[in-house]
């Protein structure tokens, strides 16, 4: 008779060899290495939880510290390497194969320790995908997640912060995986039940609260006058054109300038309530002049930021918050949202190539790939329309006599040349080196150049969905490109000719006076004007602060 | 630090020009931009100190674009540049020539 | 309202001087570049980082310096220290009703070193010399990059400080503390700290700063020609006075690790609050509480 519960079996096995460490499902802090050391076994598929903000901290450093002698040949499967720690467990050879979407700050010792044949990386996913592989082939057999509280029950308080703490426990806690908690208190009841404790195997306190990264807030003192006036420009020559009321923004200053010039450039046009009313999007600071001006009417949310609780609580219209007030956020959700349900991505990168393909892979460092994917692709499996998405997918299939569609907008806004002039554009991707130097099974494109549907510069848009041969398609970027020598490359008769039929516009040709765009636009002009456009209730991490 | 020179000729000169125009700063990424009424047999001599060196070509076609944008004559355009981007370059002789042609100071 | 913190030098001459009045002296036009830095390969400018000139304000005659932070943060060579020391001799020959200084720098600049070094210390026995004059030296300090190190030391040699809560003033620049005296000491990234620390909050409190202002070039204007109509005292008996305060100072605040525990001595109720309220309502709560 084939036994058919092996995992559950085995799932006893391991609780049974951590039962004298726990306190119903308390673990003392002292003794939260003895019990990774009793439920881990060599070879197990891990998720570490590494979020873009909430980092479970307190159990990467244990984790890291663990006897590679007992613990060792463990696959994580985390969708950020945050930490140090993430790679330390590799370094000390408790950890040996590693998938994952997102490896920013550690990047560079990412890309050396692969070279140096430490890490074997099975593969590097967007958020969805690796997600996805939670359910089907990649379920970790133990979970070390993170969270604000937990009760004597196990249920489980993530605060604002919820992330990707639902999707991992929900794949571990139903396949006989193990589940254990780091938090910040324990208390007698939770403000609310972000995760039920009948999923939740044990919780620690940790000695130190998770560390928690502000990684969308932007400085409006550091946006420039370059970047105010492509902000015009995509709010003129693509927002008010095909009305997006559904969107989602990359991170960066760009899109920092765009969210600043709703409530001044945007209104002037009479554009509230014609255009970005609903948002995927974390909750920015940025973005608060344009909720206190009215334009703003839902935000749902991957993470949240540091210092917008009191906002977001005061603003539950605007934000998904739970009965206890603060937010609820969810990066499986708010993907998922933002791939389907919005109409336009705009986003930075670093390089692009003549076909539009688009890139932040740079050599020497294996960054991996963040929202941006998702939310810059077309959704194929999309059937509901909405007048921009049927007015994107009218101009790529014009003529064709297709069956008709509707497509996604998908916005490449970069300026041509990034600091130390290094050209944005460029004939060959350095995604390609980096591939052959890493033994990649393909080049890290970050938005492929078949989703792109404009290209945005301080030159001017290239609407790639008008272009119907690859030669437009090359010409048309290249006539954006600026001086760069992929611009300096360009037929000058052709891309006059694109821009007699619009394929190419230029500020003067949307009706953008340049001298305009100045940082007087600007809703907010530093952090302080958002505290008060904010009435005090946002409260910056104090590297923002300048007083 | 390299030192690039560049004439142009064909443009008009400004009537009753200001006795001079500066525009910018020299701060990383920035420049400066001094334009001067200058006797020069109806040319525009734009000279350029720059930190970033090996860019002459794009200069070169960052100011053909400025001259046909502004052709003046007798005209003297000094430039310190810390690596600016050629958009922060055009937008900053766009602004200073814009003051120099309309007599007035930005 | 126009922003002085964002504001370059000659945008702030602009907005605080009549319009039109400016007549700058050794413009960019001259070319009076450092000679020091084309030798090193660094990008020099065409006034050097400083404007000086005449001007009116609200009609009276002033002459006034500008540093220009964004070029090497206003920091002070050879050329820049003497424009400043000759514009401070002008003024002993000409008599203006007061000299503006629109401070915006790091101190001595680097590059320059020994020339850069004794151009300061000619800038503060300039500045001493004016004021033994009767003429009043009004410094403004609202800028991006602050004033540290030399020019520090030269802001309060002279009459008055306007500042407002954006502006810096010190000796030792929170980086350069930082790197001397270790992290745990001063977090320089810690701006809050560096801003309760060095802001003109705090040095309005300790009465270092005269005025405070909000961060408005009109703003600015208006508290300089307010300065402008008050008679220095420069007497003995001012001066053991200010030695005492001094002195006391010390006293009191001697043991305080943290601008907030000055504040709190200060018979401030809710300390923690004053860093986000707004210029007047600073004023309002912290009235009568000056040190």
């Amino acid at each position: 008779m084939r036994d058919w519960n092996l995992q559950g079996r085995n799932r006893d096995e391991r609780l049974a060899r951590a039962a004298g460490l726990a306190d119903g499902k308390r673990v003392a802090t002292a003794d939260a290495r003895a019990l990774l050391e009793a439920v881990l076994e060599p070879g197990d598929r891990v998720c570490l939880e590494g979020n873009n903000q909430k980092q479970a901290d307190f159990l990467a450093r244990t984790l890291a510290s663990v006897d590679p002698a007992r613990v060792n040949g463990l696959h994580m499967v985390q969708s950020v390497l945050a930490l140090p720690e993430h790679l330390d467990v590799f370094e000390r050879g408790i950890a040996a194969k590693l998938d994952f979407s997102f490896s920013g700050p550690q990047g560079a010792r990412l890309a050396r320790m692969v070279a140096d044949g430490r890490i074997a990386i099975g593969a590097i996913h967007t958020y969805l995908e690796l997600f996805g592989r939670y359910f089907v082939d990649l379920t970790p057999r133990v979970s070390l997640v993170a969270a604000q509280a937990a009760d004597a029950a196990g249920n489980l308080y993530t605060g604002p912060n919820t992330e990707d703490t639902p999707v991992i426990v929900e794949a571990t806690a139903f396949k006989r995986g193990i589940v254990i908690a780091q938090v910040n208190e324990l208390v007698d009841s939770v403000p609310r039940v972000d995760i039920p404790g009948g999923w939740v195997d044990f919780v620690i306190q940790s000695p130190t609260p998770h560390y928690i990264e502000p990684l969308f807030t932007r400085d409006p003192a550091q946006i420039s006058e370059i970047q105010v006036l492509m902000a015009m420009m995509a709010i003129k020559g693509i927002y008010a054109e095909y009305g997006v009321q559904r969107l989602n923004h990359g991170i960066g200053f760009d899109t920092a300038a765009i969210e600043l010039l709703l409530p001044t450039y945007a209104e002037s046009l009479g554009l509230k309530g014609k255009i970005c009313r609903h948002w995927a999007l974390n909750p920015h600071p940025a973005l608060i002049p344009a909720i206190e001006a009215g334009f703003v009417e839902s935000v749902h949310s991957f993470g949240s930021e540091l210092g917008m609780e009191a906002y977001i609580r005061a603003r539950p219209d605007v934000f998904f918050t739970g009965a206890d007030g603060s937010m609820r956020s969810n990066r499986a959700m708010c993907q998922a949202a933002g791939h389907y349900a919005c109409d336009l991505f705009i986003g930075s990168t670093l390089q692009i190539d003549l076909a539009g393909n688009s890139s932040t892979a740079t050599l020497g460092r294996i960054a991996g790939f963040g929202g941006a994917p998702n939310m810059g692709a077309d959704a194929r499996g999309r059937r509901h329309a909405s007048p921009a998405w049927l007015k994107a997918g009218r101009e790529a299939r014009e003529g064709g006599g297709q069956m008709p569609r509707g497509q996604k907008l998908v916005v490449q806004m970069v300026e041509t040349f990034r600091e130390h002039m290094q050209p944005a554009f460029v004939e060959r991707l350095d995604a390609w080196e980096l591939a052959e130097s890493a033994g990649m099974e393909l080049p890290p494109v970050m938005i492929y150049g078949d989703d792109v549907t404009h290209i945005l510069t301080e030159e001017g848009i290239a609407n790639l969905l008008l272009c119907r041969t690859a030669e437009e398609r090359e010409q048309a970027i290249r006539g954006v490109a600026g001086y760069t020598p992929v611009g300096r490359g360009r037929d000058r008769r052709m891309v006059e000719n694109l821009r007699d039929r619009g394929v190419i516009r230029r500020a003067e040709d949307l009706g953008i006076d340049k001298r305009m765009a100045t940082r007087d636009l600007l809703a907010a002009r530093s952090v302080k004007d958002l505290v008060r456009a904010s009435g005090g209730l946002y409260d910056p991490p104090k590297r923002f602060r300048n007083w | 630090m390299e030192t690039l020179t560049y004439e142009y000729r064909g443009g008009r000169p400004v009537n009753s020009p200001p006795p001079s125009v500066l525009v910018g700063v020299v701060g990383s990424g920035n420049l400066e931009v001094l334009v001067e009424p200058a006797p020069l047999g109806g040319l525009c001599r734009v000279e350029v100190q720059t930190a970033a060196v090996g860019f002459g070509a794009t200069w070169q076609a960052v100011l053909d674009d400025v001259f046909a944008r502004h052709p003046l004559a007798d005209v003297r355009i000094s430039i310190n540049d810390v690596g600016a981007t050629p958009a922060v370059v055009g937008l900053r002789l766009d602004q200073a020539l814009d003051a120099f042609a309309g007599g007035t100071q930005p | 309202m126009s922003s002085y913190y964002e504001d370059s030098a000659r945008g702030r001459l602009d907005g605080l001087l009549d319009p039109g009045s400016l007549i700058e002296i050794l413009p960019p036009t001259e070319r009076m570049v450092s000679p020091h830095l084309r030798q090193l390969d660094t990008p020099a400018a065409f006034d050097d980082g400083i404007v000086v000139g005449e001007g009116r304000l609200d009609g009276r005659r002033v002459l006034v310096a500008a540093q220009e932070g964004g070029f090497m943060g206003g920091a002070v060579g050879e050329v820049h220290g003497a424009k400043l020391t000759g514009l401070m001799e002008r003024a002993l020959d000409t008599r203006p009703d007061g000299v503006l200084l629109l401070v915006e720098s790091g101190g001595v600049r680097l590059h320059e070193a020994n020339a850069g070094l004794i151009a300061v210390s000619e800038v503060m026995r300039a500045v001493l010399a004016v004021r033994a004059a009767g003429i009043p030296v009004i410094v403004l300090d609202g800028g991006t990059f602050g004033c540290f190190g030399g020019m520090g030391i030269v802001a309060r040699l002279c009459d008055a400080v306007v500042m407002s809560e954006e502006g810096r003033l010190g000796l030792s620049g929170p980086e350069v503390i930082e790197t001397t005296m270790g992290v745990e000491e001063f977090d320089s990234r810690d701006r809050a700290l560096v801003w309760r620390t060095v802001g003109g909050k705090h040095r309005y409190l300790l009465g270092e700063a005269a005025t405070l202002v909000e961060d408005d070039v009109a703003a600015f204007r208006a508290a300089a020609l307010a300065l402008l109509e008050q008679t220095p005292d420069l007497s003995l008996a001012a001066l053991d006075a200010e030695h005492a305060a001094l002195g006391s100072r010390l006293e009191r605040f001697g043991d305080c690790r943290d601008a907030l525990d000055i504040w709190e001595k200060l018979g401030v109720e809710e300390p923690e609050k004053l860093p986000i309220l707004d210029t007047a309502g600073f004023l309002a709560t912290v009235r009568d509480r000056r040190a």
